[in-house]
């Protein structure tokens, strides 16, 4: 383990840290995100290539989409 | 329950937990010194018996093709259940007037998507498509495949909606087309298991030429599978896209329309 494997598990620790603590959903669903990049790099860098390209289009797009797509389904009814 | 008697709970949570988690730590080999016996075999074997450079595919898709075609049917579940939710949803409700799509888009509050959010959606269509394709196509032989190439392609629709308007994506994307697309990826799967049944072999048997390894043609059913998975995957998600789509558009259409 050298210190490109350290860095990206810092970063991991500090987004998945980062989402717990966004209290408010829409800006939650873009924390995720982001959060879901940084686990994409991180199963990059140990080699998981086929698990990055997974969490990249789940992670990174289709799991905030649906967050942003309920999001506004439920304030259009709250409304 | 009051505050403290959730932290109590909280720190009792934690204790267990690192104690548990700190004994597994302890029992794993060390970083990089991987000790798995079927991990080993498939890297010395699976290239000349399937001439597919991913082992990953080869194992998902052949080795474990069963599994996977598990997984492809609770995909599969998935979708049809989120379609089934919102479309009782969506009978319930009093079917507006058709009007023209001038009235319908001042009628919403939806906020206009700027010119560069277009242009730059626009310029990436293309692109979008081209790479999903290349992934699915190419899922034997680098990493990818049917999974993330059909949800990459999903994501070509998602750009049209965002270019577009909801009237766009309905054009390059009815109903009738990603429903029949995620069925036939789905029972193309299952029905690529039968060819092997026909040649007298177990469900699922890469019967197929393999072909020369590291060509696009080539790994036998891998492709094939991997092919359909895509047009399943990418059925699905934009199936599951529209369908959230319409319900918040509906709902905003009842209120102020």
């Amino acid at each position: 383990m050298d210190l490109l494997h350290g860095l990206v598990l810092v970063f991991v620790a500090i987004g998945g840290t980062a989402v717990v603590l966004t209290r408010d959903p829409l800006a939650q669903s873009i924390v995720v995100s982001f959060y879901g990049i940084l686990l994409g790099i991180l199963f990059f860098v140990f080699q998981a290539p086929d698990v990055a390209l997974s969490q990249i289009v789940v992670g990174a797009v289709a799991l905030p989409m649906m967050i942003l797509l309920a999001l506004a389904k439920a304030k259009a009814e709250e409304e | 329950m009051s505050l403290r008697g959730r932290r109590n709970l909280f720190a009792l949570g934690v204790l267990g937990f690192s104690v548990l988690f700190l004994w597994g730590l302890n029992g794993l080999p060390a970083f990089g010194h991987y000790e798995g016996v079927y991990g080993i075999t498939l890297n010395r074997v699976a290239v000349t018996q399937r001439h597919a450079t991913n082992l990953v595919a080869a194992v998902t898709f052949d080795y474990r093709g069963f599994d996977t075609l598990g997984e492809e049917f609770i995909l599969f579940a998935a979708v049809v259940g989120v379609a089934i939710l919102l479309r009782a949803q969506r009978d319930e409700a009093a079917t507006p007037d058709e009007e023209d799509e001038e009235t319908k888009d001042e009628s919403r509050d939806a906020p206009h998507t700027s010119d560069a959010v277009r242009v730059l959606g626009l310029a990436l269509i293309g692109p979008t498509v081209l790479f999903g394709l290349y992934i699915v196509a190419h899922g034997h032989l680098t990493p990818g495949g049917g999974f993330q190439g059909g949800v990459v392609l999903a994501t070509a629709a998602l750009l049209v909606y965002l270019t577009g308007e909801y009237v766009a994506l309905r054009r390059v994307s009815p109903e009738s087309v990603t429903e029949l697309a995620e069925s036939v990826g789905a029972g193309g799967y299952a029905a690529i298991g039968f060819i092997g049944l026909l040649t007298g072999q177990a469900f699922l048997t890469n019967v197929l030429p393999l072909g020369m390894t590291g060509q696009l043609n080539s790994s036998g059913t891998i492709l094939l599978i991997n092919l359909a998975v895509g047009v399943g995957v990418a059925g699905g998600f934009s199936l599951i896209l529209a369908e959230f789509l319409e319900q918040t558009l509906l709902v905003r259409e009842r209120e102020h329309g």
